[in-house]
């Protein structure tokens, strides 16, 4: 039996889940209720601080690896979802989830890199 | 003693003269403090010989009793009747062929936990005259939870993915492959991965999680195996990355 080339996806998947289980709760708390429920004001989310912010090369590093590793983490866990809800279709499956995440991946990389 | 009137349902079949195996009822006059197995061996004493099924220690250590009881893989000697409604259903454990009635066929996880080589390979060799292995408390403490497995086989009954596919090396199996790689005087990991490693050994698992609701002994099976997906993931990183660091 020949060992699984798995560890490619998992790894990923793994990292993902801990960048995504300790960081997008505070993104989504910053961005989807602080901002909008008027907890912290509307200056945190200005324009022009938050370019400044994506512009430095060190933060756009840090915003891809988030991007980057939750987008794999979300692909595999779809992919898994899917096959407990009872989808026999795993190669497909695996196949559109991870195609997902590359054009995420990719999409990041030229946003990132045009600002 | 208050005595309760159940109704013991059993599933029964003997594949050499059943078409299909078909639900039999008993009224069980039960104790307070019976479990299921008390009931099943009363039906077995009083009311009906032929109930096949199969039992040792009635004190959950020999992992002989394990039955789906109301649907759920338990161990019928641990299983308390004052727990259960007036009507209990039992069968076999699911996902194994039954020989007859209640008592199903376990050559499959017998041979997969032969593969996994669950037996100290010992890292270097010594002789008696060289005294004996030291391991510190806190080597032991390492492996002791995955040592407490009874091969009850209650989490392959409960796996989906064991369910779906046959081919998995499945929960007990894999735990007692990380209790021996984590035991300090075991140098057998390596042969174990190419089992472990494989797309029927951990990857095969999708992490449900049911193996280690129902184990009886908080074995973790499903621990042990997310362990060992991360320990394979770093070796496989560190073979195809940096295949110098290989010794
Ligand atoms: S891991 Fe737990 S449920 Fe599985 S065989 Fe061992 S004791 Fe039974
Ligand atoms: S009879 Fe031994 S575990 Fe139940």
């Amino acid at each position: 039996m020949a060992k699984s080339n798995k560890p490619i996806v998992w790894g990923l998947f793994a990292a993902g889940g801990t960048i995504t289980a300790f960081l997008t709760p505070v993104m989504i708390f910053v961005t989807g209720l602080a901002v909008p429920f008027g907890i912290m004001g509307p200056e945190v989310l200005a324009y022009d601080r938050i370019h400044d912010f994506v512009a430095n090369w060190f933060w756009k590093l840090v915003l891809f690896g988030i991007i980057f590793f939750s987008l794999w983490h979300a692909a595999h866990r779809f992919r898994i979802t899917m096959h407990d809800f009872g989808v026999r279709a795993d190669r497909v499956v695996a196949k559109i989830s991870y195609l997902l995440a590359a054009l995420g991946t990719l999409g990041a990389i030229v946003l990132l890199l045009r600002i | 003693m208050s005595e309760r009137q159940v109704e013991v349902e059993i599933l029964r079949y003997d594949p050499e003269t059943d078409q299909a195996p078909k639900l039999q009822s008993y009224s069980v006059p039960c104790q307070e403090e019976w479990v299921v197995l008390d009931a099943i061996t009363y039906i077995k004493d009083h009311i009906d010989t032929t109930v096949s099924f199969r039992w040792s220690c009635h004190m959950a250590v020999c992992g002989s009793c394990g039955m789906m009881v109301n649907g759920e893989p338990a161990l019928s000697c641990k299983s308390f009747l004052r727990d259960y409604p007036d009507k209990i259903r039992i069968e076999p454990l699911a996902h194994f062929p039954i020989v007859r009635d209640l008592v199903v066929q376990l050559d499959d996880f017998m041979e997969k936990l032969n593969r996994v080589k669950p037996y100290i390979i010992p890292k270097e060799k010594k002789s008696v005259s060289d005294g004996q292995h030291k391991q510190s408390p806190a080597q032991l403490k390492a492996f002791k939870q995955y040592t407490l497995c009874i091969n009850c086989t209650l989490c392959y009954a409960a796996c989906p993915q064991y369910g779906l596919v046959p081919d998995f090396i499945g929960p007990a199996a894999m735990a007692l492959a990380h209790r021996y790689n984590l035991d300090s005087r075991d140098g057998g990991r390596e042969q174990r991965q190419e089992v472990v490693a494989t797309d029927e050994g951990v990857w095969e698992c999708s992490f449900v999680g049911a193996c280690s609701e129902v184990c009886p002994k908080q074995v973790d099976p499903a621990g042990a195996i997310q362990q060992m997906k991360i320990a394979s993931t770093v070796d496989w990183y560190k073979e195809h990355l940096m295949p110098w660091s290989k010794p």
